[in-house]
């Protein structure tokens, strides 16, 4: 796992400074300090989380969207994270920092439940 | 009232009660209802036969009266299972205000709005204000309540009710509840009333003659229709624990956007139809999401819900009335209206 995350900072470092000096002296662009880490992805359809289970490693970005014609939240049940209201294609990020489950709902529809457990 | 009006309330519920429809007999009903068309029902007491045939001659005399339920007019919806959703809202009080019997009030059992964004709830009080009955009480659905915790619905729908918007009135006789079952979700829930909401409904119910007739009105269905889309509400036995006393209980949801029936004793239930889109029976799709139809059928499957109360049986009728057919709910040959023969067919 260690080497993985070094191989992987490695790789995302002159990107990184790559992309500032390409975008240097834009305004709407700005440098992240943030610890570098994977994207996920979650997709809502048809009244489901999918995968309603998801397992990531520590700093990764969680990024739901909704494909339903109808508006979802994401809402942590244990009070973590909470998207407002997502209506058809709009998304929601969180980055999880620490390793834990994380059980989730939509409050609008509390029978589509599911997880991201971090580790 | 209107005699034909009469008549198809009449010949339903003369059916119902001579004929003895069991249990499997509404099942089909359901089965004929699920399809939009149109059917009648006695709320109340089974066999209240005086109910029949008397009361046309008796028109205007001792309190009875109608309203009108309107439900799921998710105001801000453009998907193809209707872009303008704001027309067929429109049509929807067009055909109430066109109705031969003016309707006392009308209810709206929720989902006002797609988002909750103000400029939805301008749209719909627009169009609201074309309604000539002009009383409306509203309870609110969830989609009503999706930021700020209901707290706009409150300001513009809920001024003078209590918790998240319940409360209660009285109407020439009959005791109204309007009842929230849309806030405070718990993860793996259906819908919920809470401790609080039903403390207040036991003291409200308390006291009450128990010939008063009762109706309550949620946006989920008090009774589980289907788990798996949670279409049910988790307390709501305890609810209806609280009105099982009275001889006429009538339980008015909406939610599904589908025509729904059962009797349980002295308990009638019904769902109405959306002046939005229509969704899929229970288990019929892989989720409950809006269902499309062809452009031309999109008005059967929308509609109003004319309830009818008749003080000699002390009973309420329900009529269903889609959108698009081209008579009024007391026509008998329109083309999505079925007179209810089948019910014991």
């Amino acid at each position: 796992m260690r080497k993985r995350s070094m191989w992987i900072a490695g790789l995302v470092t002159p990107v990184m400074i790559a992309m500032l000096l390409l975008f240097a002296g834009s305004p709407s662009v700005t440098a992240n300090d943030q610890p570098t880490g994977t994207n996920a992805e979650v997709t809502i359809d048809n009244f489901s989380f999918g995968p309603e289970t998801l397992k990531v490693s520590v700093g990764t970005t969680v990024t739901w969207t909704n494909r339903d014609d109808i508006p979802h939240t994401v809402v942590s049940t244990d009070g973590v994270f909470k998207s407002k209201v997502r209506d058809t294609d709009e998304k929601f990020s969180f980055t999880f920092t620490k390793a834990g489950t994380y059980p989730y709902y939509c409050s609008v529809h509390p029978k589509m439940t599911g997880k991201v457990v971090v580790q | 009232m209107t005699d034909k009006k009469q008549d198809l309330i009449d010949q339903n519920l003369q059916d119902l009660n001579n004929d003895g429809v069991d249990r499997r007999g509404f099942l089909k009903c359901m089965a004929w209802a699920g399809t939009g068309l149109v059917w009648t029902l006695s709320g109340g007491i089974p066999a209240s036969r005086a109910f029949a045939k008397s009361h046309g001659k008796d028109e205007g005399k001792g309190g009875d009266f109608s309203f009108v339920q309107i439900s799921d007019s998710h105001i801000g919806f453009n998907k193809p299972a209707n872009p303008d959703v704001t027309a067929t809202l429109q049509i929807a009080i067009n055909k109430i205000n066109a109705m031969p019997d003016k309707p006392d009030f009308i209810i709206h059992t929720g989902d006002l709005s797609q988002l909750s964004k103000p400029s939805e709830f301008d749209t719909l009080d627009q169009v609201l204000k074309g309604a000539s009955a002009k009383q409306i009480y509203f309870v609110p659905g969830e989609h009503d309540m999706l930021t700020d915790n209901g707290e706009q619905y409150l300001q513009r729908y809920g001024k003078s009710t209590k918790g998240t918007g319940w409360y209660s009135f009285d109407h020439r006789g009959v005791h109204f509840v309007g009842l929230v079952n849309v806030a405070n979700l718990k993860a793996g829930g259906m819908g919920s009333l809470g401790h609080e909401q039903l403390e207040w409904l036991e003291d409200d119910l308390k006291g009450r003659s128990a010939s008063t007739p009762i109706v309550l009105f949620a946006h989920i269905p008090l009774w589980t229709i289907y788990p798996d889309w949670g279409w049910g509400t988790d307390d709501s036995e305890q609810a209806l624990s609280y009105v099982k006393r009275f001889g006429s209980v009538t339980v008015l949801n909406g939610h599904i956007h589908q025509i729904m029936q059962k009797i349980e004793g002295k308990v009638s239930f019904h769902t109405a139809m959306s002046t939005a889109f229509p969704q899929p029976a229970p288990g019929t799709a892989p989720s409950a999401g809006p269902m499309k139809v062809p452009a031309d059928q999109l008005q059967r499957v929308l509609g109003i819900t004319d309830v009818n109360y008749l003080v000699s049986g002390r009973s309420l009728a329900v009529v269903d009335s889609p959108l698009g057919d081209s008579g009024s709910p007391d026509s008998r040959s329109g083309r999505g209206l079925a007179i209810a023969d089948p019910i014991v067919g």
